[in-house]
């Protein structure tokens, strides 16, 4: 790979940059206790005691331990009070939102641990103060920032009705949920949580990554990180997989799907198998009437963080065009490991309606944002 | 080009950094073992603030499950994409031929020759006593 | 679609074993009373990952599929006139949960490859049948059957109980090295595990596109788990799992390696560079783009012209008639992959068939 070396006197955010909607950002809290003023007391005590209890043998860590500290972090993103990342709305501002000017940053809290938690009562509870506690810590006081509602899948009824509560509320743009599920997303046990989801006008935004209690591959667990961080892509297909065949899109013809930090470029790919193979297996799946690819073009969104970076980077122009410019979105990932520069991302320079649409314009269609 | 002084000798010991300004640009300059190097605070990459990385070993391996350190605290990784930079040539770990962070000459010169001028001093202080590390830039 | 060149190397055919019955010769006199008395020869132990009456797995003028050489010749052999195709069995006995009974099962299928259809037909070849869950046993039958140079791969299942890159699993690699034998992964599970991180689909469709995510992951477990370094002759074949994901896995892995092969302090090369020296494609099914300018850029992206082999995948239902290539691939093109990659993966393909 070739990369440009820049003259640092460029290091300026450039005018083509500034106002972006970052599709991917991630608030912190300060400590578990953050919670507490949004729980009841008898989960404020479960909190204490029993804490959180998801599908996985570590109680308190990831079980693919990252590379830097926090669950992987952006090193300089530390707040000086040693507090984690994120967790510190100044020095958010100052990384990220006025850096760069940005118009909107949608939240991603990948907090409170209610999306694998195994007690659903506990689950639900947390991420209605996952809701509250969005709201009074970030949107809040920074207007700019776009609340995602939490909701936990393996309940259905409080799922339901969270979602409902929030509908109308513009400080909430999008429903959360784990793409890594006890069953695929297209399941009949789930659909009416993304029909009450698409009834309240929210895209829903499947941020990649957790536990489903299933090995992170159908041959088993790997060994390292080194492999867990490209499975979620694996997941991320299985997922659109599941959605398309099982004629979600067909019962629920307003459903928008927002595919969150599990890059792209893997996206044509997939249309072409899954038309292919559905041409030969039609039969099974009689409620599509038409083929895969046209529900995905319709109903899916990417954002670009981690950004693929082709072997030639010129192969980024034809694989944006295969995916359609209108379909994708900046995302930064502010402030984890892995996280993008806006002014860096690419490593070609998109025509400017592209780069319009991309960093700005199809954010703000999706999300009727002002 | 022109020489400027970054820092006495005393305040950057071995395994030590010190981030610097000279002439608008941020630098690393490091000190391995006693020898200095100098490389711009800026991963090549995506721009992040490289020399305020971790400090870390060259990782030698004769295959799986062998792990061993080398050229320890010599290399740099990057606080955002873990990218590692040999402190010593500024080239990528992965990428050595076509991905480089710049790096910038470094002497160590007396503070009796430097007292003499016509150096730029920045904003270090020059004694006849010590030894300084000089970047050209 | 477009003819292969006759003469072709077919690196893929599923040969029928319909019952177990019919392994009842090929077995030692302890197996064979056990399976009697259980009633296994009743049995199929036909796998779910390939139901042999899915329209993608049963082409109709191909229907039923070859139990019989006779069969094969008047399917595939004489039509489509390869010089040399091999096969690949795919059986329960590969994943049976015991792994004495799955590696007795093994060794009978690997003797009826030979004597039902290896010494019927010189043009036939076939992939050593080994039980996949137990490396101990697999790499005895990999000794064992070795010694007939018609067999000229090892069988394994993208998804089984461990990532293939496992050290558990070694074994099977140290033995695969030592006869100069590559590892033919084929799509496909032993279902140990639901086929995906996120659970149990409902459909065979989405079983089936998931392959290509499933090759994926035991492609990153090969490589990043140190497979090719410690056994540097070894070479894997990825058998029907598609063709045109490879390049956007390319990427992702090569970007995390940049980040994170701090852990995996081994890995000196690019995944890229690893994968393109060690790893081989069959070409069926192939899921090409619908524009020929698409299928040019992938093509290039994949950066070698030495990782397709040609593969029929007889008795599957990919295309019709013998149109066994996708369109658009040069002349030139098709000659490597029917005839120098299969030629240069199969080291014994160069030793004469007995006849």
């Amino acid at each position: 790979m070739n990369v440009t070396l820049r003259d640092p006197r460029l290091d300026r955010p450039g005018q083509s940059h500034l106002g972006f909607v970052d599709c991917d950002v991630h608030p912190m809290v300060k400590s578990g206790a953050d919670f507490d003023p949004f729980l009841a007391a008898r989960w404020i005590e479960h909190r204490k005691t029993i804490g959180g209890r998801s599908r996985q043998g570590l109680a308190r860590a990831a079980t693919y331990p990252r590379m830097s500290p926090g669950v992987g972090q952006r090193m300089d993103a530390w707040p000086k009070d040693g507090s984690l990342p994120g967790s510190d709305l100044g020095l958010l501002r100052e990384q990220l939102l006025d850096l760069f000017d940005v118009s909107h940053g949608l939240l991603a809290p990948l907090v409170g641990g209610h999306t694998a938690e195994r007690n659903v009562d506990f689950a639900a509870a947390m991420a209605t103060a996952v809701n509250e506690w969005q709201l009074a810590r970030f949107c809040v006081p920074e207007p700019r920032l776009k609340a995602a509602v939490q909701i936990t899948m393996e309940h259905e009824q409080s799922a339901i009705a969270e979602i409902e509560h929030r509908a109308g509320d513009r400080r909430f743009v999008q429903t959360n949920i784990p793409p890594r599920g006890i069953e695929p997303l297209g399941r009949h046990r789930y659909r009416r949580i993304l029909a009450a989801s698409a009834a309240a006008g929210l895209p829903i935004s499947l941020h990649l990554g957790g536990t489903s209690g299933h090995p992170s591959t159908g041959g088993g667990w790997p060994s390292f990180y080194h492999e867990e961080h490209p499975s979620y892509v694996q997941t991320m297909q299985t997922l659109v997989t599941s959605l398309v065949c099982e004629g979600v899109f067909e019962e629920i013809p307003d459903l928008k799907v927002v595919l969150v930090e599990g890059g792209f470029a893997w996206l044509p790919a997939l249309c072409w198998r899954l038309d292919k193979h559905w041409k030969r297996l039609k039969a099974e799946v009689p409620s599509l009437t038409k083929a895969p690819s046209e529900y995905i073009r319709e109903h899916f969104w990417v954002t670009t963080q981690p950004i693929e970076e082709p072997e030639r980077p010129a192969d980024m122009l034809s694989l944006i065009e295969w995916i359609g410019p209108d379909r994708i979105m900046f995302s930064t990932d502010y402030p984890h490991w892995d996280q993008d520069d806006p002014r860096y991302a690419f490593k070609v320079k998109l025509p400017d309606d592209w780069s319009r649409m991309i960093y700005r314009d199809n954010a703000k269609a999706l999300y009727h944002l002002a | 080009m022109s020489k400027h002084i970054v820092a006495s000798v005393a305040e950057i010991p071995p395994g030590g950094r010190k981030i610097v300004t000279v002439r608008g640009r941020e630098l690393g300059v490091f000190n391995l073992g006693g020898e200095f190097f100098a490389l711009i605070n800026r991963c090549p990459h995506q721009g992040a603030v490289l020399c305020t990385g971790e400090l870390v070993s060259r990782l030698v391996s004769d295959g799986p499950g062998d792990y061993r350190l080398a050229r320890r605290g010599e290399m740099i990784r990057c606080p955002w994409h873990c990218w590692e930079f040999d402190i010593r040539t500024g080239q990528s770990w992965c990428d050595p031929d076509s991905v480089q962070a710049r790096m910038y000459a470094v002497s160590v010169e007396p503070g009796e020759e430097l007292a003499k001028g016509p150096l730029m001093a920045e904003t270090v202080p020059v004694s006849v006593e010590q030894d300084y590390v000089v970047v050209e830039m | 679609m477009t003819h292969a060149p006759p003469g072709a190397i077919d690196c893929d055919i599923h040969p029928v074993l319909p019952s177990v019955k019919l392994l009842l010769p090929h077995l030692d006199e302890y197996w064979r009373e056990h399976i009697l008395r259980r009633g296994l020869e009743r049995d199929s132990f036909e796998t779910n990952a390939f139901p042999s009456t899915a329209p993608i797995n049963a082409r109709p003028d191909w229907t039923p599929a070859a139990d019989t050489v006779e069969t094969l010749r008047t399917h595939l052999l004489d039509p489509m006139a390869p010089a040399v195709a091999i096969c690949n069995v795919i059986h329960g006995a590969q994943m049976m949960m015991s792994e004495d009974l799955s590696a007795a099962l093994c060794r009978a299928i690997n003797n009826w490859l030979a004597k039902e259809w290896l010494d019927r037909d010189p043009r036939l070849r076939a992939s050593i049948v080994v039980p996949i869950h137990s490396p101990d046993l697999a790499a005895e039958e990999i000794d064992r059957m070795a010694a007939d140079p018609r067999f000229v791969q090892v069988l394994l299942l993208s998804m089984a109980e461990l990532p293939l890159g496992r050290r558990q699993n070694w074994p099977i690699y140290r033995a695969a090295e030592r006869h100069g034998l590559p590892i033919g992964i084929h799509a496909g599970s032993s279902f140990r595990h639901p086929p995906s991180a996120g659970g149990w689909g409902s459909t065979y469709l989405e079983d089936y596109v998931s392959y290509a995510q499933g090759m994926a992951g035991a492609l990153n477990s090969l490589v990043v788990e140190g497979v090719f370094h410690r056994f540097p002759g070894l070479k894997a074949v990825l058998i029907e799992s598609g063709v045109t994901w490879l390049p956007a896995s390319f990427w992702r892995l090569d970007k995390t390696w940049r980040g994170v092969r701090a852990e995996v302090p081994w890995l000196t090369r690019m995944p890229t560079s690893i994968i393109r020296d060690h790893v081989r494609l069959t070409t069926q099914p192939f899921d090409a783009p619908p524009h020929q300018a698409q299928l040019d850029l992938i093509m290039e992206e994949l950066g070698s012209d030495e990782m397709l082999l040609y593969a029929s995948d007889y008795p599957h239902w990919h295309y019709e008639g013998a149109d066994s290539l996708p369109d658009g691939l040069s002349p030139d093109l098709i000659r490597k992959i029917a005839f120098d990659n299969p030629r240069a993966t199969y080291p014994r393909l160069a030793v004469p068939a007995i006849a």
